[in-house]
């Protein structure tokens, strides 16, 4: 019982300095953010490795999710008579969780997990530790670039994610089922609000991708430099970008849509 | 060979350094002057390299103080620092060359990073400095396309393309066939003197480095057991001194880390 106690009390501490030594990370982070948007090229490197090359799984993954939508709304939504509202249904849950969480999840682990890794091997090679030394800031030129590559990713990749979902849900409900195709478009014109849920949907998704972001540079800056310190880290980022996107969600849930 | 006097560049007055618990280096004093190409050598293990990051500012030393162009490192700020470090190059014992950039871009990296040159420029001056480590034919190459051999001498164009006023050269001619050996070796004192710069070289090549420099350290368990000039150190009768330079297994350096002695481990067998 005592070693138990014990134990939690460790596990805690240890947490605690992990979240303390993030914070301060994350403020030599944007302290030294200056050169990312100076020297835009570094930013839009990154934006092409974290966004474009995730824009495939991205897209794919939007189909499919719409896709699904559309069978599973069209099944429960004609037993009450109101199959046209399949558009307000796919639109609405795309748009307010489906696209920022799964978009995220996904981002978490295509690009999270590729940043990690890079910067950890960077590390482990002595790389950033020999630009330190020629007076060049890592988290300046390496790190920060790479946060704000992923910060500006992540909502346009939610945004796709979502119209490709719509479209899937349009091409299950529509072209294969045969849902009248004007209802579809003009109920889910008439009862989407943009205020109320494009604007609260990209503002998860940005959150997301702030959160996302943080973690997979950090662990990789953080890491043991090893091989073995190397593999922790990528698990780690995709581990708790999962249940930081997870909790989030349901913090900002609860705050943006409890006027229902 | 120039003569050591006026200021030091580099002084290191009783530095004592441990990781942890460990105490890797204690009461070592150095002293390099301009000019002057200085050889650290010592077993491995011995704490060289730890010696190399003391003098750039990557560790702290723990007592005494660590004084780079009259500058105490112990105490500068981040900017200070980096403004010694602008006049500093350092190549590292297993090169660190940036794996996502090419070799030209690797060695143009630091030009681009500190100084407004013109594209053209830059370009001419990488392609000279390459051109000097042989491997100007090399620059459109990946880091990982590269011999271990090749990255060392990119690493150490790279090191010297903002012609610093001290080099920090951690094993140089590690991997390198002795024709390179030799033609790094010139290039090493010959940039020295003509930058009047100082240069500091942790290597293991007895006979090509004592050829090469003015001035030798020897480190063994965490100090500094002898040192002087390359004469003084082929005439030395020190046991340390001759052990090394003559490549004997039996002398006062251990070639074993420190452990418990096999014979207590033999004890343990059962049998
Ligand atoms: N990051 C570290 N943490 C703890 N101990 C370390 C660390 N780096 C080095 N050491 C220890 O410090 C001692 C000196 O290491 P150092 O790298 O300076 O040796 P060296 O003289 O350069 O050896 P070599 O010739 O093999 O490169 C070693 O015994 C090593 O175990
Ligand atoms: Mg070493």
């Amino acid at each position: 019982m005592n070693a138990l106690l014990r134990r939690i009390g460790a596990m805690t501490i240890d947490g605690l300095w992990r979240l303390g030594f993030m914070a301060r990370f994350f403020f030599a982070l944007l302290r030294y953010s200056g050169q990312s948007f100076r020297r835009l090229p570094l930013t839009i490197r990154e934006i092409y490795f974290s966004g474009v090359l995730s824009l495939l799984i991205i897209l794919v993954s939007g189909l499919f999710v719409g896709l699904v939508l559309g069978l599973q709304g069209y099944d429960i939504l004609q037993r009450f008579g109101s199959s046209d509202a399949l558009g307000i249904m796919v639109a609405l849950s795309l748009l307010r969780e489906l696209g920022p969480v799964v978009a995220g999840l996904l981002f978490a682990s295509r690009a999270g997990s590729a940043v990690t890794a890079e910067i950890g091997l960077m590390k482990t090679t002595e790389q950033l530790q020999a630009m330190d030394m020629m007076a060049v800031n890592p988290i300046a030129r390496v790190v920060a670039p790479r946060f704000w590559g992923g910060v500006i990713s992540m909502p346009l990749l939610a945004a796709m994610f979502s119209a490709m979902g719509i479209f899937g849900g349009w091409l299950i409900g529509v072209v294969a089922i045969g849902v009248d195709d004007g209802a579809f478009w003009s109920q889910m014109r008439a009862s989407v609000d943009f205020r109320y849920d494009i604007v609260n949907g990209t503002i998860k998704s940005f959150v997301f991708g702030v959160a996302v972001s943080l973690i997979a540079v950090f662990e990789g800056y953080d890491c043991q430099p090893t091989a073995e310190g190397v593999s922790r880290a990528i698990t780690r980022t995709v581990v708790s970008s999962a249940l930081v996107i997870l909790a989030l969600d349901f913090v900002l849930t609860s705050f943006m849509f409890r006027g229902l | 060979m120039t003569p050591a006097s006026g200021n030091p560049l580099v002084r290191l007055n009783r530095v004592r350094f441990a990781y942890g618990e460990r105490e890797i280096l204690h009461d070592v004093d150095l002293t390099v002057h301009r000019g002057q190409v200085v050889a650290i050598m010592g077993g491995s293990g011995s704490g060289k390299t730890t010696l190399l990051r003391l003098i750039g500012g990557q560790l702290r030393a723990d007592a005494g103080t660590v004084e780079v162009d009259g500058q105490d490192m112990g105490h500068l700020s981040v900017s200070a620092l980096y403004a010694l470090r602008r006049r500093m190059g350092m190549l590292f014992q297993f090169g660190a060359l940036f794996t996502d950039m090419n070799v030209f871009d690797n060695v143009a990296f630091p030009l681009r990073e500190h100084t407004a040159l013109p594209a053209e420029l830059i370009r001419d001056l990488v392609l000279m400095k390459l051109h000097a480590v042989g491997l100007r034919g090399a620059a459109a190459l990946m880091p990982s396309e590269l011999s271990g051999g090749m990255a060392r001498r990119v690493a150490l164009a790279r090191a010297v393309a903002l012609d610093p006023m001290l080099m920090l050269y951690d094993e140089p001619f590690a991997g390198l066939d002795p024709i390179s050996l030799g033609t790094i070796g010139h290039l090493i004192r010959r940039l020295n003197d003509a930058l009047g710069a100082a240069s500091i070289m942790v290597t293991h090549d007895v006979q090509a480095s004592l050829d090469l420099v003015d001035y030798v350290y020897f480190v063994s368990e965490g100090g500094i057991v002898a040192h002087g000039t390359p004469a003084e150190i082929r005439a030395s009768d020190d046991p340390f001194v001759h052990q090394f330079v003559h490549a004997e297994a039996d002398g006062p350096v251990p070639f074993h880390y420190p452990a418990p002695p096999l014979a207590s481990l033999l004890d343990e067998v059962p049998t």
